[in-house]
C-alpha cells in the first residue's frame, strides 16, 4: 500500500464509486493521511460537539462544491478556475453559516471565526482541484461523500480525546467522579497538536503492520 | 466580444461568462438562504437576549425593552438601538435593568449583559454575551464561580448629586478585593478580567445616572 496520497490522478483510470467513496474513509483520510485543512482541525476540536459541528459543516461544503464543480467543469476556463471554485466554495460557506445561526446560537457562538475560514480549508479546494474538476458527478460527490466523512472521523477522534482529557467530560456529560483535575492544556492549542500526533501515531503504526503482513 | 485573440490568450468572453455565470448563481444562493433562515436567526437571537436577562436580574418573569431618547427613557420598539430592559417579578414589581455593553478584551470585542438595580444602587447580575477569549483562561470569566460572586450585589454609589458613581468600578488582583466597587480578578486571565471591569465601569458612568434619575419611568407595572 502506498503511502504516498497525493497521487490520486494517477489512479483515477479505474476504480468505481465505491471506491472513490471508502478512500476518503481510510487509505487517503483528509487529516491521518494528507494532513491537509490542520487550522480547523487543530483549533475547533477542542470538544466532541464543535469537532462533529465542524467536520459536517467541512463535509456539506465539501459535497456541495464538489457537485457544483463537477456540474460546471466544461463551462469554467481553466484560466479562471480557481477564482471560480473559490466564489462557489465560499458561497456555500456562508450558507452553512446562516444554517448553523439559525440552529442554535450556542454553537455558532462557539465555532465562531472558524465556519467561515472552511473557504480557504485547503481540502475543499483540493478536492475541487484534483478530482471533482475532471470526474463525473456521481464520482464527485461519493468522493466528497467519503473524504466529508473521513474528516468528521479524524476531528471527532481528536474532538473526544480532548475534551475528555481537558475537560473530563464526553459530549458535555461529565465522565469522571469529582476532583478530577482537567489537564488544561488539551483544550489549548498545544493540545491539538498532541493528540493529532499521537492520532498520526497509532495510524502509521496500524499501517506499517498492515504492510508487513 | 472578445477584442483581440491570438493563439496563446484565452477567451475573454468563455472567462467573463463563467465569473458572471458563476457570480450570479452564487449570488442567488446566498440571498435565498439569508431570506430563508433570517426570520428564525432573529428568534433565536431574541430568544438568547431573553434568557441572559433572566440571568442578570434574578427572580423576574417579564420584561420591557426602553430606549434612551433626547435625555428621556421611552418604550422601545423594535428599531430602537441603545436599548437597555427593565425587568419585573410575577407581580410586576420592578426589580432592575438589564444593560448591554462592550469592549476590548484580549482576543476580540467581549460583549457583555449585566443587571443594576436603582433602587439598592447595586449590580445584581453578569452574562458574557459574546466572547473569543481564551478557552481555558480568558474564558473563565464566563463561568468562573467566584468571579461572577464580584456582580450577585456589587454596591455602586452614586454621588450625593446623583451625577456621577463615586467610585469607578475597577479589577484588582485575584483575592485582593477589599472594597465593594472592585472586581475580584482571575489569575491567568487578568487582561480578560480587567476588560470586564473597564467595560462595566465605563457603561455604569454612562447609564447609572440617567437610570437613577429617570427610575420612576420603570415603576412597577400592572399584569394584564
Amino acid at each position: 500500500m502506498s503511502s504516498q496520497a497525493t497521487d490520486i490522478e494517477t489512479r483515477k483510470s479505474a476504480p468505481s464509486s465505491t471506491d472513490e467513496f471508502i478512500k476518503g474513509l481510510w487509505k487517503d483520510n483528509p487529516v491521518f493521511v494528507q494532513v491537509l485543512g490542520m487550522c480547523p482541525t487543530l483549533a475547533v476540536s477542542n470538544t466532541a460537539e464543535n469537532a462533529l459541528a465542524m467536520g459536517m459543516a467541512t463535509a456539506f461544503v465539501l459535497l456541495m462544491s464538489n457537485i457544483l464543480v463537477s456540474l460546471l467543469r466544461s463551462f469554467i476556463p481553466k484560466e479562471v478556475r480557481i477564482a471560480s471554485y473559490i466564489l462557489i466554495i465560499a458561497t456555500f460557506v456562508t450558507m452553512t453559516d446562516y444554517a448553523i445561526q439559525a440552529i442554535s446560537v450556542d454553537l455558532h457562538k462557539s465555532l465562531g471565526a472558524f465556519i467561515s475560514l472552511i473557504v480557504v480549508n485547503c481540502l475543499i479546494l483540493s478536492r475541487a482541484e484534483a478530482f471533482a474538476s475532471k470526474n463525473t458527478v456521481g464520482k464527485s460527490a461519493m468522493d466528497a461523500l467519503g473524504m466529508g466523512l473521513g474528516f468528521i472521523m479524524a476531528l471527532a477522534s481528536l474532538g473526544i480525546v480532548r475534551e475528555l482529557l481537558g475537560n473530563g467530560s464526553f459530549f458535555g456529560i461529565a465522565v469522571f467522579p469529582e476532583g478530577f483535575q482537567a489537564w488544561i492544556v488539551m483544550i489549548l492549542p498545544a493540545g491539538g497538536f498532541f493528540t493529532l500526533a499521537a492520532w498520526l501515531l497509532i495510524f502509521n503504526v496500524i499501517k506499517q503492520r498492515g504492510a508487513k503482513s | 466580444m472578445s477584442k483581440k485573440s491570438d493563439i496563446s490568450s484565452p477567451d475573454n468572453f468563455l472567462m467573463l461568462r463563467a465569473m458572471v455565470g458563476i457570480g450570479a448563481l452564487c449570488g442567488l444562493l446566498i440571498v435565498s438562504s439569508y431570506e430563508i433562515t433570517l426570520p428564525r436567526i432573529e428568534r433565536l437571537r431574541a430568544e438568547a437576549l431573553q434568557e441572559a436577562i433572566f440571568k442578570v436580574i434574578p427572580g423576574i418573569t417579564q420584561t420591557r425593552a426602553f430606549t434612551y431618547n433626547n435625555g428621556a427613557f421611552v418604550p422601545a420598539n423594535d428599531e430602537s438601538d441603545n436599548r437597555i430592559y427593565a425587568g419585573y417579578d410575577s407581580l410586576g414589581v420592578f426589580k432592575g435593568i438589564a444593560i448591554n455593553a462592550s469592549g476590548q478584551g484580549y482576543a476580540d470585542v467581549i460583549k457583555v449583559l449585566y443587571g443594576y438595580d436603582p433602587e439598592k444602587e447595586r449590580i445584581i447580575g453578569f452574562y458574557v454575551l459574546e466572547s473569543k477569549e481564551t478557552p481555558g483562561l480568558g474564558d473563565k470569566i464566563e463561568k468562573d464561580p467566584v468571579f461572577l460572586e464580584n456582580f450577585s450585589a456589587m454596591m455602586v454609589e452614586l454621588n450625593e448629586q446623583k451625577t456621577a458613581l463615586v467610585n469607578r468600578i475597577v479589577t484588582v488582583k485575584s483575592g485582593s478585593k477589599s472594597n465593594s466597587w472592585e472586581i475580584d480578578g482571575i489569575t491567568g486571565a487578568t487582561i480578560s478580567s480587567r476588560a470586564i471591569g473597564d467595560i462595566i465601569a465605563k457603561s455604569a458612568e454612562q447609564w447609572m445616572p440617567a437610570i437613577y434619575k429617570h427610575k420612576d419611568v420603570f415603576k412597577d407595572i400592572k399584569n394584564e
